[in-house]
């Protein structure tokens, strides 16, 4: 006896939740399975030593769609909102930034930056109307697909001329260039560059990060802020606006493998052998995940099998959590500046230095890092007096030569933490417990593949048109009744919404184009 | 005073390739040169002896064979004879030999890798694909995107047709092969570290990239799309060196009755009146024209050999951001016999083929890493080769020549000039590599020249020594070559031109930006035209 | 220590020794880096072997895969558009494969050889597209190209010879059946398979015994009319049977550099091996929609008036040559055995129907001087040549 929907969602992460919701709210019937015991994915808050809870995944809120937050009526509180950045400096003269603005730099510098936001934000916001859609098949007859593309095409020629010219000419670029033609201070390049290539495998220096340095503009314009509770608080949300939409969540049920009869997806099967039919299953499951495991290559294609398992997704970036009995010293810091992102990147180079092991499969000796105290805005996530620090460490590559053994592991805390000790002194003194995941803990946890944040490198070849592979950008997988809704997908990873949206809206047109 | 047509600003193979085309149309055409001799880095030296090197590019067979038949270089004495294969040296012993007939080859990889040796067509076919797609572009004025204008509109629908054509799947494979890596491209066909790292090197060679950064498999492309006699991907040499090159199409020009002058450097291009004027030479003298063409390389053209004032900001900024990297040096050396190399049997034919030392691609990543840490590559990949196999002509009897591509290096040093001695270790760190593949080779060297990029712009003038005059970068490409909306030849100056290779289609023997300036020209003046179109498919 | 090279030359079979020995013509070309023989005597004299005694052909240069494994039924499944769970331990299946596009990459022979283990058998080399095919299968894939050692004994003698070598129960193996027998010490397989369109086989063994098989069979052959036949006369015979070459009649799809070069099962006349009531195989989707849509080519088998044969012509809907050319010819033929002048060609849809009249634009030289003909063509469906002993089980003995 199998339940029948009209629509299961394999993972409860961010995007599944936003799908799901969709899909109900459009009045389907939809079941929502989760492996873990909590919903949200990499999007939780969750204890990680006695009385102290972090953001595990992701830790900063900047991508969430105003279309997703206005659909499903979410209602998040913020601990902070445009939170500034702080790219530290080992003498106590930091250089900050938020919005528009900096500040530490020379009056050139300043001058740039502002002219550069300005570009950058404009240039995001066209793309973060891509980013809302599902992106066009090329090369067919539909008009539908022509349209869409017609529109975007029209879209950048709505830029002028000039701004056009000089989007088509940025969009391959490297961020490392185009830095150094604009600004002089070391800081300033250091911090920027760093923001271009968090959560990739990819250095300044590697064109394409002007363009991956725009997606992290593409959802708020940038703009940094920590709910209350941390991430799992998004997802709680989501949760709620998905159980009231009618869907049946059901958490603990991770999805053995999806169901095929006779040439299309019909349900999935659980770990424990239950089943449940429907003849649309979405997957929020990374595309590797979903078409090698949970469907296998025995039900599509050779030559798409072989693009699915050639998707670049080796993850990089490590999380550090810890638990400090205090707040660290940081020269030059003032006490409420511990609420603001925090950044450590001597300049560029340091960047791309820090990349460089990880092209041989090494971690990095000398990290870059970004850094947050949430528990300073947030008291709920430590023991009164008391603070958690979250941050993302890179590079810490996926497939570590030799693998990620605990010597490994302690030699790259231990690398991270004389990082931050070159800034914050006492840091170590005021560790109570730490927790480090590598890539290979974030795939563990999480189930993603490579443990790489956006489901796939975001990088042009696995852009737009061709993401997750070409053929298959459009959320339907080349199995009837088979969709992916997840960072894989168009527009890929962060707290954005994005995908899982435009996966519902190609779901409910009945697969044809929206 | 004598008012020429035209002026052509560097005796480069492009600058002696438009000055040939506007001469062949009848203009009165000057070509200027500041060395004593032409050609620029289309060059042979007589540096030692009786050795002849082509001492900075060493290969021939992306000069278009368009240009090759109009111009009829054949009988100005240009001959290209090809030369077959790669070879790859293995620290293990062994090694990877690329041989030209196609079942040895399979061979070869088969032994290497099964597998890869079958993935090779696939290979092939999927890269002569993309070639095809360019190469019917490089005769051809990249269309402006944001224009409106009835030529660029349909020479932008003839590329979307082209990319339609394809059809879907093709054409996601072509968005892909345009932004991948070329570590990433080969990755998709094969599993052998030392078969991709033979195929890695055409990615690199003249940037300032490395073999795992976006965008190089274009650049593959860009050392692919050559042919001798309509062999795709062959290479040859032109007997005499790669100065051959250059006389024969001066000897065009000079037939159409074109003028030549050595040794004279143009010190400023004149402008009055928001209109060309002419030149100034170094020497004070002033020669007037219509129209100024530049074979500099851009950055040379506005920012050295212009007045600031003469050109609009937005533009002059383009240009000084505009992308030249010196990347890679040449090492030039004299030989009193063949070098031996233990590993290859006596009498191999891969002898006769490019030579490489690095052979994997992590190495040839580690290269890079060098570079951007601003020093040369301790580990370099050198494409060497010995000409004098083929063409005897380049040394004394028993004698030979052998020609070291280096890469990378930079410019400076950590910021600063090259000292002698360093310049001396970097001459060194090639030598020793070959060594270790050829132990007889160090005791053969009669004299060796090193030049590092800064020596390059020295002598001839391409800012950074950068062979292509520009990085091949998607930003730089096709209708954003050299600076977007400036990328059909014309300066933003009446009557001034750009023909080097800092234009569409890039670097490269190619002289097509040389030709394709000349019909821009030849179309403003209301001549007739005298330059090729594309052969068409093949 | 110098690392010899791999050869430079073409590779020799194993039977090379026995071939070289009964050339009389010195005429060889390459085939996959392997010496064939164009002919050995007369390609005449040899075609006729196959239609009227035994011709033996030498068939090692073909690709030879060994595929086993517990997932070796469902990654073959996969691979090709029969229905290869039909096909029992003991049978042979003629099958093509496609890419993901529905369009042919090459066609072979799958020979179920025990339970679990198969032996793919193709012109071309296809290693790197089995190996991707192989993603999410436990199978292996080895190359035994060279490992194992074949020949095709074909003809209407063909049984009597391989039954006077001693191979008992030969009698009862039909068509695309195989058996294994005790040869010399080793296995020796004998499919009854070919190329020709005619009663014949197809036998395999180890590399190291090819010599005394090929003795055996000669010396069991010798008062039933066997010959060694090269190329031409193969080519010849495979023409009338209207089999298909690769590289002639049809391009591998993963080698198109152009779009639109290659063809899908379809417009190759293969209909008969896409199933669609089989579970997912490769290009599957593709073809429902061409099925759907309809296809761009056909393949027809052209019988042409005159005995000019029609190498590389254009084919024309009517004899006046002022309308558009509709296809062209891939392979052609004069049959000595149907005395007709046969080819294949490749028309656009909806031309070249079965029965329908086109024109074909012959071009021929005699003494030096060329002609030009417009020859009326008639498009037929069965092979040109499909003798009923090809089939009869048991044959019978000549």
């Amino acid at each position: 006896m199998t339940d029948r929907y009209d629509a299961i969602v394999v993972g409860a992460g961010h995007n599944g939740l936003v799908c799901a919701s969709l899909l109900a709210k459009a009045g389907k019937s939809v079941l929502l399975l989760e492996a873990n015991k909590q919903v949200g994915g990499a999007a939780i808050t969750r204890p990680f030593a006695d009385g102290y809870s972090v953001s595990a995944g992701a830790h900063l809120l900047y991508q969430l769609q105003p279309e997703v937050q206005k659909e499903l009526k979410l209602n998040i509180k913020m601990a902070a909102d445009n939170l500034s950045t702080i790219v530290l400096s080992a003498n106590g003269r930091h250089v900050r930034y938020c919005g528009d603005e900096v500040s530490g730099v020379r009056q050139k510098d300043v001058d740039s930056f502002a002219e550069f936001h300005q570009r950058m934000t404009r240039y995001a916001d066209l793309l973060r109307t891509a980013f809302n859609k599902p992106p066009p098949r090329l090369g067919t007859t539909n008009k539908k697909d022509l349209l869409s593309l017609a529109r975007f095409g029209f879209d950048v020629r709505r830029l002028g001329k000039i701004e056009m010219r000089e989007f088509l000419r940025l969009i391959g670029m490297n961020i490392h260039d185009e830095l150094s033609e604009r600004f002089d201070n070391p800081l300033l390049k250091g911090g920027l560059s760093l923001d271009a290539v968090l959560g990739t495998h990819l250095g300044p220096r590697s064109p394409n990060t002007i363009m991956t340095y725009l997606y992290r503009l593409a959802g708020n314009r940038g703009r940094l802020a920590l709910p209350v509770g941390g991430m799992g608080s998004v997802s709680d949300a989501l949760a709620h606006a998905a159980r009231g939409a009618g869907v049946t969540i059901r958490t603990n049920m991770p999805v053995k493998r999806i169901i095929v009869e006779n040439g299309r997806a019909t349900g999935v099967e659980t770990e424990e052998g239950e089943r449940f039919s429907s003849l649309t299953i979405v997957s929020n499951a990374d595309p590797r995940r979903t078409i090698m495991k949970l469907v296998g290559a025995r039900h599509v294609e050779t030559r798409f099998t072989h693009r699915i398992n050639n998707i670049r997704m080796r993850g990089n970036a490590a999380k550090l959590h810890l638990a400090l009995d205090g707040l660290p010293t940081i020269d030059g810091l003032t006490r409420k500046d511990f609420g603001e992102r925090l950044l450590l990147a001597v300049d560029e180079n340091h960047v791309e230095r820090a990349f460089n092991p990880a092209k041989y499969g090494e971690s990095s000796p000398s990290p870059v890092v970004e850094m947050t105290f949430p528990s300073f805005r947030d008291e709920s996530l430590a023991p009164t007096g008391k603070h958690v620090m979250s941050a993302i460490v890179q590079y810490a590559p996926y497939d570590l030569k030799g693998g990620w053994t605990d010597t490994a592991r302690e030699e790259f805390r231990q690398a991270a933490i004389k990082a931050i000790a070159q800034y914050a002194p006492d840091i170590e003194q005021r560790i109570i417990a730490s927790e480090l995941l590598t890539p290979v803990d974030i795939e563990r946890e999480f189930h993603i593949s490579g443990g790489h944040w956006h489901h796939g490198e975001l990088t042009l070849d696995q852009f737009l048109f061709v993401r997750p592979v070409a053929g298959a950008a459009q959320y339907q997988m080349p199995l009837d009744g088979l969709y992916l809704c997840g960072a894989g997908t168009h527009p890929g990873g962060g707290v954005s919404g994005a995908a899982g949206r435009n996966a519902a809206r190609v779901i409910l047109s009945g697969g044809k184009p929206v | 005073m004598k008012t020429y047509d035209a002026i052509v600003i560097g005796a480069g193979h492009n600058g002696l390739a438009n000055a040939a085309f506007l001469a062949k149309a009848g203009l009165d055409v000057v070509c200027v040169e500041k060395n004593e001799y032409i050609g620029g880095a289309t060059v042979s030296r007589n540096l030692y002896d009786d050795w002849i090197y082509s001492n900075c590019s060493y290969v021939c067979s992306l000069l278009r064979p368009e240009i090759y038949r109009s111009l009829e270089l054949h009988r100005h004495g240009l001959q290209v004879t090809p030369y077959g294969g790669s070879l790859t040296f293995m620290q293990n012993g062994d090694y990877y030999g690329g041989y030209h007939d196609p079942e040895v080859k399979y061979r070869e990889m088969a032994r290497h890798s099964r597998h890869d040796a079958d993935a090779y067509e696939r290979f092939s076919a999927d890269t002569m694909r993309q070639c095809r797609l360019v190469r019917d572009f490089l005769l051809k004025t990249p269309p402006d995107p944001t224009s409106f204008k009835l030529r660029d509109l349909r020479e932008l629908a003839l590329l979307g047709g082209k990319f339609l054509e394809m059809g879907e799947d093709r054409m996601y494979e072509t968005i892909r092969f345009w932004t991948m890596s070329v570590a990433e491209y080969l990755d998709e066909y094969f599993e052998n570290d030392v078969v991709k790292t033979s195929l890695s090197g055409s990615g690199i060679i003249g940037t300032a990239l490395g073999v795992h950064s976006p965008g190089t498999a274009y650049v593959l492309l860009h050392h692919y799309m050559g042919d001798v006699d309509g062999n795709v991907g062959t290479w040859g040499f032109a007997r005499g060196g790669m100065g051959a090159v250059a006389n024969a199409i001066a000897g065009a020009f000079q037939a159409y009755g074109g003028e030549l002058r050595t040794g004279a450097g143009v010190e400023k291009i004149v402008v009055k009146n928001g209109r060309v004027k002419g030149v100034a030479l170094e020497n004070g003298e002033e020669i007037d024209a219509r129209v100024v063409v530049s074979n500099m390389d851009v950055k040379r053209t506005f920012l050295k050999c212009m007045d600031q004032s003469d050109l609009p900001k937005a533009f002059h900024d383009r240009v000084s951001n505009f992308k030249i990297r010196g990347s890679s040096g040449k090492v030039n050396i004299a030989l009193d016999g063949l070098p031996t190399f233990p590993s290859l049997p006596k009498g191999s034919s891969l002898y006769h083929s490019d030579m490489h030392f690095i052979d994997s691609m992590e190495r040839m990543e580690r290269a890079y890493d060098d570079w951007k840490d601003g020093t040369w590559s301790k580990d370099p990949y050198i494409d060497m080769l010995i000409p004098t196999l083929i063409d005897p002509t380049m040394a004394p009897t028993g004698k030979h020549m052998m020609s070291c591509f280096v890469q990378y290096c930079p410019l400076q040093i950590e910021g600063r000039a090259w000292t002698d001695t360093e310049r001396q270790a970097f001459g060194q760190t090639v030598v020793d590599q070959i060594a270790n593949y050829s132990p007889d080779f160090k005791d053969l060297i009669l004299h060796m020249e090193i030049r590092t990029p800064q020596d390059i712009e020295n002598e001839i003038g391409i800012t950074e020594g950068n062979i292509f005059h520009g990085e091949l970068t998607m930003d730089q490409l096709m209708f954003n070559r050299p600076v977007p909306g400036y990328a059909q030849y014309r300066a933003p100056v009446a009557g001034l031109y750009m023909c080097g290779s800092s234009t569409h289609p890039g670097g490269g023997v190619m002289a097509a930006p040389g030709a394709n300036a000349a019909r821009e020209i030849l179309f403003d003046l209301k001549r007739k035209n005298t330059v090729p179109e594309n052969f068409g498919d093949d | 220590m110098s690392i010899q090279e791999v050869p430079q030359g073409r590779l020799r079979s194993p039977f090379y020794s026995r071939l070289q020995a009964l050339d009389t013509l010195n005429t060889w070309h390459e085939w996959k880096g392997y010496s064939s023989a164009d002919a050995l005597y007369c390609a005449e004299t040899e075609y006729f072997a196959i239609r009227n005694a035994t011709g033996v052909f030498d068939l090692t240069p073909m690709t030879k895969y060994r595929i086993s494994g517990p997932d070796a039924l469902d990654y073959l499944d996969r691979l090709v558009t029969r229905d290869m769970q039909k096909i029992k331990p003991g049978r042979v299946a003629y099958a093509v494969w496609c890419d993901d596009q529905g369009q042919v990459i090459d066609d072979g022979t799958i020979f179920h050889l025990r339970e679990g283990e198969y032996r793919l058998c193709s012109q071309e080399r296809h290693f790197a597209w089995l190996t991707a095919a192989a993603i999410g299968f436990d199978v292996s894939v080895v190359v035994e190209t060279a490992e194992v050692a074949a020949l095709a004994v074909q003809g209407p003698t063909s049984f009597t010879v391989l039954s006077s070598m001693g191979l008992e129960g030969l009698a009862t193996l039909k068509p695309f059946g195989l058996r294994h027998f005790e040869f010399a010490g080793t296995e020796l397989m004998v499919s009854r398979t070919g190329y020709t369109g005619d009663l014949g086989y197809e036998v395999w063994i180890a590399a190291e015994k090819a010599e005394l098989l090929w003795d055996a069979l000669f010396a069991a052959g010798q008062l039933h009319g066997i010959r060694a036949i090269g190329t031409h006369a193969l080519d010849l015979a495979r023409i009338e049977a209207g089999y298909l070459a690769a590289f002639e009649d049809f391009l591998p799809a993963d080698t198109t550099v152009r779009t639109g070069r290659s063809r899908s099962p379809f417009e190759l006349g293969l209909d008969w091996l896409v199933d669609f009531k089989k579970p997912n195989f490769n290009g599957r989707k593709a073809l429902a929609e061409e099925k759907r849509n309809g296809s761009t080519w056909r393949l027809v088998k052209l019988d042409i008036e005159g005995n000019k044969p029609a190498h590389h012509a254009y084919i024309y809907a009517k004899e006046k040559r002022n309308k558009k050319e509709i296809g062209f010819i891939t392979s052609a033929a004069w049959s000595p055995v149907c005395k007709q002048n046969v080819a294949l060609g490749t028309v656009r849809m909806p031309h070249g129907k079965t029965g329908d009249t086109v024109w074909v634009e012959i071009f021929y030289q005699r003494e030096m001087h060329w002609t030009r003909v417009m020859a009326k063509a008639v498009v037929v469906d069965k092979p040109f040549w499909f003798p009923p002993r090809r089939s009869l089980t048991p044959p019978d003995p000549y």
